[in-house]
């Protein structure tokens, strides 16, 4: 009876779905289930496809600047008409005159009820280079006739679109947090596995260090860094070096989170039996303790990415980030710094807004994520 | 003869009714694919002055039973159908029907029905002294004033042992031991004279010896103080020992219910018979040993191990103060031969699992030497070894973990886990790789299918059939099994040792087995060495050292391991052994 075992095997539990998944297809199970994270996952999918095709999607060119439309109000699409053959697909605008007030020679804009701007899918507007490549003027939604004024969201003070301004701008915004995490992703797994791995000496330096940093008040720092930035830079370099500052304050939190993910998994026996297995210590880290945390360094870098998003929009809007002409929601909050726009062109805030759902949105799908690598946590 | 077997002739009729009737119990957890019956119709009654054992394997529904008693079944679990008909002072209550987070449910919680659970730790406020947290428990019950409050649980630590009762009132749960804690917990459950006490595998996390005075404990009081007891175990040692009743669980439904005799002598069910014999068939030395044992002691030398020392000093760093030095293995000496199995067993912090990676070299141990024969018949000193050296031996000696959970990678499928020592080592790879292991499955008793799936599929004694495999596929000599059974059920702990059993047969292996349970180290060693605050205090071969012991501390260990048949209950006289 007692070498019956290895004769008869015990067969496998009943085929569930879930035995035959991996750990990763599981994870993304959980995540489906999590209703917020999948409106972050959906709204996210959603801003970078709008910062992809800024070009295609906004309506105008963002610097386009026309004095007569300076603060013109937002338009309201009215998408069908009546005609002779009953309801037509016909989108239009109102088109609005500027009268001046008498006394006060006040601007004010007044709808004509006599004339309509039409505009067209996939229409002709201004030109441009897509991706700064392929020479191309068609925009989803353009005026019938080119030049006629199209403000979806209103106009700045120099009648530029905001709408199309946001929509350039967080091309800007939402990769600088992706770039910015992508450089304290390398610091912080490189630093804080240096730390973890070797443990001792190293550890307690490294800790150390991490502390030095997390301890600097951050806008001080950022002010400094961003004022040994020489003025006469062109913008990309600006924008290199911006994403650069705000990485390096930025890895401290992943470098703790990776340190103390080695140091668990360091005395884990499924580490213990890959080194008996002959194992090389790369093939250990890379192999057997990396995998284990990547979904939690997936989680994390997410989370951080709104906070470089805020980081960065804190520093334009203060005007030590990103100058004009370089477009990104910081440099167009930046217009609405003083109290006469909040009180005569609300819309400037747009970019505000966006921040805010960008934002939001990135903190659910990290949070969903966090949930779905880790059910315990 | 233990008390609660004698049936009292004139007992009144009031008394003769169970304290406690439950009938049809059904709990059910809602999950997303319609709902789990975790208990499936369970019907027992508590008797007063008895002792009714619960058991079952893990995920029998025992703990759940337990807990709908004092409507604390964890969320989202909830009673579906049943009643817990109670009887006490009040008159009969329905606890089934009662609101869990109500009025009348609290005053029978802790009042009249008691509960202690397995890890004391948890179930302690770790920022209140024992004896704050006794007054509390006293006073929330009764109208006792403070200063009577505080008599009463001083009065308690005395009855449940726990020396110098006044200083230990005034101490926090972190300065006391596991046993001195589960002691703790015990009185806080007496605090207001319970007429139910339910205690859920309360001796599983203790170590054996003093799991056998919080059982002496727990009868004597019983005996005294006339409470109906709930015990719930896995540990068929435990129920032989404490039981007067029986209940057998499986898959969340009663399969066998009687006194505890004929449960053990008789069992009626195919489950239960299934459970004793496993439990019983560990009782004699497995039957393989028994061939081997004449050509064992002329066998080669394989491994000798000799003054081996491990010292875990404190770390110390800029701004820490050192503490003191802890010597766990202290000048170790041991010897196995070829095709032998030798059990190293001892009680948690005895060193064992250190003793077992210093071997190993998972540690590095500070003196001594691992004299390891080769294959040629040259001994090589591990100790001495460099990496690539001991990447080498390492191909020679493996290593089987406790924790089943914990030992295979869950992002790698059971084929890479299984298939990376060969890998590694440049043996195999590709096609002949994937036939190799899909071998050393069928060898363990799985199917070769179960490569392609991930460890999160398998059950424990499966996950432990992996670990084996990957252990063997390089065709190592020696085998270092940290209490390799450890963490699974009984019947498939038997499955388990017979498969290395068998293994060892068919490959000609050396264990050497590190085990707390003197059951495993009877049935599958050859020779076992009794380790104690880091020494091994005596060696022999394992009939011998079990019939005849001769440390104080090796008969005080026999003696306190609970034995699987009721009719030895508190034969032979425990001894306890009090280093100097």
């Amino acid at each position: 009876m007692s070498t019956s075992t290895a004769a008869a095997p015990p067969p496998l539990p009943a085929t569930r779905l879930a035995d035959t998944l991996s750990p990763r297809r599981l994870m993304w199970l959980r995540f489906r289930r999590h209703r917020l994270a999948m409106l972050g996952l959906i709204v996210v999918g959603l801003i970078y496809f709008t910062a992809a095709f800024a070009e295609f999607l906004a309506p105008m060119d963002p610097n386009r600047a026309a004095a007569r439309y300076a603060l013109h109000p937002p338009q309201s699409i009215t998408w069908f008409e009546h005609g002779e053959d009953g309801l037509r697909f016909r989108p239009s605008v109102p088109f609005y005159r500027m009268e001046r007030d008498r006394r006060t020679l006040q601007a004010r804009f007044v709808p004509d009820p006599d004339r309509r701007i039409y505009l067209r899918l996939f229409g002709e507007g201004d030109p441009y280079r897509f991706w700064g490549l392929f020479p191309a003027s068609r925009h989803l939604l353009a005026p019938e006739q080119p030049g006629d004024p199209l403000f979806l969201t209103g106009a700045d003070r120099l009648g530029r679109d905001v709408l199309s301004r946001t929509i350039y701008g967080a091309r800007i915004s939402m990769t600088v947090g992706l770039v910015g995490v992508a450089l304290s992703l390398f610091l912080g797994v490189g630093i804080g596995g240096l730390a973890g791995y070797y443990g001792g000496r190293v550890d307690w330096v490294v800790q150390r260090l991490t502390e030095y940093v997390i301890s600097l008040p951050t806008i001080p720092i950022w002010m400094a860094l961003a004022a040994a930035v020489p003025r006469d830079w062109p913008p990309l370099t600006v924008y290199f070096l911006i994403t650069l500052i705000v990485s390096l304050i930025g890895w401290t939190e992943l470098a703790r989170v990776v340190r103390g993910r080695f140091l668990s998994l360091r005395t884990e026996d499924f580490v213990t039996a890959a080194r008996i297995d002959g194992c090389s210590e790369m093939r250990i880290i890379f192999r057997h303790m990396l995998p284990s945390f990547a979904s939690h360094i997936i989680a994390s870098m997410t989370l951080a990415i709104p906070l470089m998003i805020l980081a960065e929009t804190s520093l334009s809007f203060l005007g030590l980030g990103l100058q004009p002409p370089t477009i990104s929601w910081g440099v167009l909050l930046k217009e609405a710094q003083n109290i006469r726009s909040i009180a005569a062109a609300p819309w400037l805030f747009l970019p505000g807004a966006a921040v805010v759902v960008a934002v939001l949105a990135l903190n659910f799908l990290g949070d969903g994520l966090r949930d779905a690598a880790d059910p315990h946590a | 003869m233990p008390e609660g077997l004698v049936q009292a002739p004139a007992m009144p009729a009031a008394l003769r009714q169970p304290v406690l009737e439950v009938r049809n119990l059904t709990i059910g957890f809602p999950l997303r694919q319609g709902t789990l019956r975790a208990v499936d119709g369970v019907d027992f009654d508590l008797h007063a002055g008895k002792t009714l054992c619960l058991v079952g394997e893990s995920g029998s529904g025992k703990s759940a039973t337990a807990r709908a008693i004092l409507r604390i079944v964890p969320r989202p679990g909830q009673i579906e159908a049943g009643s817990i008909l109670y009887r006490g002072a009040g008159g009969e209550t329905d606890i089934a029907k009662l609101d869990p987070g109500g009025r009348q449910v609290r005053a029978i919680r802790g009042g009249e029905i008691a509960m202690i659970f397995q890890e004391p730790m948890t179930s302690l406020s770790p920022l209140h002294t024992i004896g704050f947290q006794l007054v509390e428990a006293i006073r929330l019950h009764t109208r006792l004033d403070r200063r009577a409050a505080r008599a009463r649980a001083i009065e308690l630590l005395r009855r449940v042992e726990v020396p110098r009762a006044e200083n230990a009132f005034e101490r926090y749960p972190f300065e006391y031991s596991g046993g001195m804690r589960q002691r703790a917990m015990i009185a806080m459950a007496l605090a207001c004279n319970p007429k139910i006490l339910i205690a859920d595998e309360p001796t599983t996390a203790l170590d054996v010896t003093t799991q056998a005075e919080i059982l002496d404990l727990m009868r004597e009081l019983q005996r005294d103080l006339g409470m109906a007891v709930l015990f719930i175990t896995h540990d068929m040692g435990v129920v032989a020992e404490i039981a007067d009743e029986v209940a057998v669980m499986h898959r969340g439904r009663l399969v066998e219910r009687g006194p505890v005799e004929d449960i053990f002598l008789a069992p009626q069910a195919a489950y239960s018979r299934m459970l004793i014999q496993s439990v019983l068939r560990l009782e004699e030395p497995a039957p393989q040993r028994a061939q081997r044992a004449e050509r064992l002691p002329n066998a080669p030398i394989l491994l000798k191990v000799d003054g081996l020392t491990k010292v875990f000093a404190p770390r110390k760093g800029l701004f820490r103060r050192g503490g003191e030095a802890v010597q766990a293995v202290a000048g170790v000496q041991l010897e196995l031969r070829e095709g032998e199995t030798l059990g190293i067993v001892g009680e948690s912090g005895s060193g064992k699992t250190t003793l077992g990676r210093c071997i190993m070299r998972i540690l590095e141990p500070e003196g001594g030497s691992i004299l390891l024969r080769q294959r040629d018949g040259s001994v090589t000193d591990v100790r001495g070894l460099d990496r690539a050296g001991l990447r080498q031996a390492h191909r020679e000696m493996r290593m089987i973990f406790q924790d089943p959970y914990g030992s295979l990678n869950p992002r790698m499928t059971v084929g890479e886990v299984i298939g990376e020592p060969l890998l590694v080592n440049g043996l195999l790879s590709g096609e002949a790789l994937r036939r190799r292991v899909g071998e050393l499955l069928e060898m363990v008793g799985l199917p070769a299918a179960a490569a392609e799936r991930y460890p999160h599929a398998f059950s424990g004694g499966q996950r432990q059939r992996i670990s084996i495999a990957r252990a063997v596929a390089l065709s190592p000599r020696l085998i270092v099994a940290d209490e390799a059974t450890s963490a699974l059920d009984v019947s498939i702990r038997a499955q388990v040792l017979d498969l290395l059993l068998d293994m060892q047969e068919r490959l000609g292996l050396s264990f050497l087995f590190i085990s707390h349970d003197i059951g495993v180290v009877r049935y599958f060693c050859d020779r076992m060495a009794v380790m104690y605050r880091g020494r091994i205090v005596e060696t022999g071969s394992t009939e011998q050292v079990c019939s005849a012991p001769e440390h104080g501390y090796t008969r005080a260990l026999l003696s306190a391991v609970p034995s699987a048949d009721p009719r030895r209950r508190g034969l032979g006289r425990r001894s306890r052994y009090r280093d100097e």
